[in-house]
Formats: C-alpha cells, structure tokens, sequence
C-alpha cells in the first residue's frame, strides 16, 4: 500500500486530467457529435427505406390482388358472355325450328286446305257436269223413250207400282 | 502538392528522432553500468522498474566492445515545480541514473532521480543521504508535470484518435457508408453506443453521455493495447492515469444526478427512518469512495498485474537456464509468453470495456426516472415495464 501511494504520481495526475479533458472536448466536438449524427440519420434513413419499401410491397401486393381480382372478373364475363351466346344460339336455332315447323304446318295447312276446296270445287264441278250429263242423259232418255204414248203411260203405271209397293 | 508536404513532414520527424537517438546514445559515456538483466533480483528489480512510470523513452540497452553500457532511446523533456518555480531540463541529464546518484543543477536547485521520481536536494546539501529503509533523508519529491513516457503515450493515443474519428466524421460529410479505416472504426463505435451507453443509461439520456463514453472506451483500449508493444507504456497501469479516469466518471454521475438520486442516496424512501442515517452513510461511501476506487484499481490492477506476468513469463529465458537449459527455458519462456500475450490483448478489450460499462452503468443509476405513480395491477402490485426492470437491474 505504501509503495502504490508513493508511486502514485500527482504530476502525472494532474497532467492526464488536462489532457483527457482537452481530448473529450476535442473529441466530442470534432468527432462523436458529427459521428452520433450522421449515424443517427443514416439509421433513420434505413428504418425510412425499410418502411417504404414495406409500404411499396404492401402496394404492389395489393396491385397484384386487384389485378388477380380483375381477371377473375373478366375471365367469368368471358364465361357467362360465351354461356349467354350459347344459350341465345340454342335458342334461335330452337326458335327457327319451332318457326319452321310451324311454317311448315301452317304451310301444309293451307296446302291441305286449298287442295281440299280444290277437291271440293272439282267434286262439286264434277257433280254438276255428271248432274247436267245426266239431265242431258236423262233428257235424250226420256226424249227417247216418251216418243210414244204408250211407253209414258207404262212408265207411270210402273212407278205407280213401285209407290204402292213401298 | 499536399503528398509532398506530407512526405517531408514524415522525413523530418525520422530525421530529428534519429538525430536525438544517436545524440543520446552517445551523450552517455560515464552512464552506470548495470549489465545485462540476468538473476532473479535483477529481473524483479527490472519489473519493477518497468512498471513505473520513466522519464526517459528507452527502447533498449546493449554492451558494446568497450564493456561500456549503452542505452537507445530518447530523452523526454522535464518539466517540474521547485521551491524556486518552474524548471525544465530534458531527462538526459540525468544519464539513465535511478537511484539518486547524478545531480542535477537547475534553477538554483539541485535534482535527482530515485527510482523515477525526481527528488529536490535542500538547501546546502551536494548528495542524497538515505536512512536504512532506502528513503531520502534530505531530499524531498517534487510536482512533476514532465512529459514522461505515460504522457508521451497519452498524447500519442490522444492524437491518434483525434486523427482517427475525426477524419471518419469528415467521411460522413461525402457518403452515408465510410470506407478504409473508417469502416473498421464505425462499427466499434457503434458496439459502444448499442451495447454500452444505451442499454446503462437508457434511450432517453444515453446521447450527452456517450461522447465522454466513446473517449474513455477508446483512450484506454489503445492505451492498453499500446502497453503489449515493445515499446513498454505502462500508462494504464500507472495509478494517476486511473485515479483521473476514475475521477472523471465520479464527477460526471454526480453532476449529473437528479432528484431521486440523491433523495435514494441520502435519505432512503421505504425504509424506517431509524436507519436512514445509516443507509445514507453507505451509500454516501459507495458513491463517493466504493465506486471510484473500484474502477481505478480494477483498471490499474489488471494491466500492471498482465505487464508483471508477461515479464516474468518473459524471464523464464533467464531464471529457468540453469534447469532447462538455453533452449528449454527459451522455448518455454515463448510458449507461455504468447499465450499469456494472447490473453493480455483479449484483457486489454475487456479492462476498456468494464470500465466504461461500470461508468455508464454508475451514470444510468445517476440519471435513472424513478416514477413512483406506476401502474397497478387488481392485487395493487406494481406492474413492472421494460424501464422499471432496467431500474431494478442497475
């Protein structure tokens, strides 16, 4: 102990306390503050670019998202554009069928109709020519055969006959 | 043009130092002659030497053909407070004389050097006379302000590093990311302000603390670095050194104490008043004594304790011939030599860390908020935050 106290040396106490108190002077001055400083902003500037970069992803993901979004919309109107046109083809040809069966039917229809006023016509023309021919027929008949009494007056005897049968 | 002045300058400086090692080597014709350092009491008077502070830069001694001991180095200027004033004379005067032989006639005074320390003759007397315990008995010590070996390193430390951070600082000017040597530097920089000065003092406050955090981590690694180079400083080993860096950290939490500190300190809330006194005289000598102590003579310690092993260690060349012979005691002298040196350099990191741990760790007690209105749970417990666990820890 008394060897420590008297190598302690208060010169050099003395001494080491002016320099150490020029050196932190100097030192804070020159040196840390502006070191302290500038790696304070740099940090900042770090944590700043993390966070916009953060942000930055945060946005392309939600880009990304509305995108995926949007397709999917489109790609299910593409669907239901191409279902829809599906659907209004069946339709047509569907309605075109139904248009030309009906045609079709009506068509007949009036063929039949016209043919059967046709037949009728024809039936009822032919009807009137066998009526005339037979009146024609008939007449020549009769004209023939009422050329003598006689033959007129067995006729009606006959059919007078007939009516009594009846 | 600037390379070139820079190159003269180096020249010069070489030039001079060269100039003022030969001058001095040859200015020692009648110097005493010691011999080579080879018995054990030789070696321990050697050690013991060396750990000392010295007036003179010397880097080694050597016999030449004439049997007259040489001594390369260089002198240092001295600068003392006498009884008649300031002298200053450089330390060649002295002709590497320890033990009060040559006097010195300076000022209307006379001088000497014992066992580095520079002693003032009184009045009439013409040589030391010293008692039976080796102690001067007409002769008195006097305030040296010389620039002895330990200032010598601190100013070259101290320059280093005014070299050093101040040139990573300009770096910062012109790029966000320093290059060369500043890139070794920042990130020591930052280890200090991360893992020293924030975690002790805490977010808010560790800012104003951490300039003085910074000097003394650095100041004393390099210091105790440099002490592990054949050059010898011993400048944190010296007890002044410490006892100032010590006194720095005691006025720095002391000054900036508040309140609660010394409301803690002296008078204690939570205990019964009977033994507040008593607390209040511990904790006075901890802050006051304890503590300052503790960091100057774990500092001193440690680095005079690593010089001491390493030269013995060293020594083992030597003290061990006789038994091991030259090369078994050489060899062993060098295996256990590097590996003691290896553990000094981690050691050197460690003293530099410690100390500037326990100074901030001293000031974060010093500065620490102690809000009393905490938070409280249903039972009417404190809820304890990260600030209050911090607290609690220092």
């Amino acid at each position: 102990m008394e060897t420590l106290i008297n190598d302690f040396s208060p010169g050099l106490f003395v001494v080491q306390t002016i320099l150490l108190l020029g050196l932190i002077f100097l030192l804070v001055k020159f040196a840390w503050k502006p070191i302290l400083t500038s790696l304070n902003e740099r940090e900042e500037g770090i944590q700043g670019a993390l966070e916009a970069a953060d942000k930055a992803r945060k946005e392309m993901q939600n880009l990304q998202a509305d995108n995926d979004k949007l397709l999917k919309e489109a790609r299910a109107e593409r669907e239901a554009m191409l279902k829809e046109a599906r659907e209004i083809k069946e339709k047509m040809i569907a309605d075109s069928k139904e248009q030309a069966q009906i045609e079709g039917d009506k068509l007949l229809k009036q063929a039949q109709a016209a043919i059967e006023s046709e037949k009728k016509a024809a039936v009822a023309d032919i009807k009137n020519q066998v009526a005339a021919l037979s009146v024609e027929i008939a007449e020549k008949v009769l004209k023939e055969q009422l050329s003598n009494k006689d033959k007129q007056l067995k006729l009606v005897e006959d059919m007078l006959g007939d009516v009594k049968l009846n | 043009m600037k390379e070139v002045s820079r190159s003269f300058r180096t020249f010069l400086l070489l030039f001079t130092l060269c100039f003022s090692i030969q001058g001095f080597a040859s200015s020692d014709p009648e110097g005493e002659v010691e011999g080579a350092v080879s018995s054990k009491e030789e070696v321990d008077a050697y050690i013991q030497h060396h750990i000392k502070d010295s007036h003179d830069f010397h880097l080694f001694s050597y016999t030449n053909s004439e049997g007259e001991r040489k001594h390369v180095g260089f002198p240092l200027p001295v600068i003392i407070w006498s009884s008649n004033g300031l002298v200053t004379f450089m330390s060649s005067e002295f002709h590497h004389d320890d033990a009060g032989h040559v006097i010195v006639e300076k000022g209307g005074a006379k001088f000497t050097k014992i066992h580095s320390k520079i002693y003032e003759l009184e009045a009439g007397a013409s040589e030391v006379k010293f008692d039976e315990t080796h102690h001067a008995t007409n002769a008195h010590k006097v305030l040296d302000f010389s620039i002895t070996k330990s200032v010598m390193g601190i100013l070259l430390v101290g320059l280093f590093m005014l070299w050093a951070f101040s040139s990573l600082a300009k770096q910062y000017k012109s790029k966000k990311v320093p290059t060369g040597f500043g890139r070794v530097l920042e990130p020591l920089v930052i280890y200090v302000r991360d893992e020293i000065a924030k975690p002790n003092i805490g977010e808010k406050k560790y800012r104003q603390f951490t300039g003085y955090l910074l000097t003394v981590f650095f100041f004393i690694w390099i210091l105790n670095l440099l002490g592990l180079t054949p050059f010898g400083f011993n400048v944190t080993g010296q007890l002044a050194v410490t006892a100032a860096l010590a006194i720095f950290t005691l006025v720095i939490y002391t000054f900036s104490g508040n309140k609660d500190y010394w409301m803690h300190m002296l008078w204690m809330p939570g205990v019964p008043v009977l033994i507040r006194p008593v607390l209040a005289i511990i904790e006075l000598a901890g802050a006051f004594l304890i503590k300052p102590f503790s960091l100057l003579v774990r500092l001193f310690a440690n680095i005079s304790a690593g010089h001491i092993v390493v030269m013995s260690l060293i020594a083992i060349m030597f003290t061990l011939k006789d038994s091991l012979g030259v090369a078994g005691a050489t060899g062993l002298s060098l295996v256990l030599s590097f590996f003691i040196t290896l553990i000094e350099v981690l050691v050197a990191f460690l003293q530099a860390y410690i100390f500037t741990m326990l100074s901030a760790l001293f000031i974060g007690m010093a500065v620490a908020e102690h809000d009393h209105d905490h938070e409280h749970d249903s039972l009417g417990h404190d809820v304890p935050d990260a600030e209050d666990v911090r607290e609690n820890f220092i």
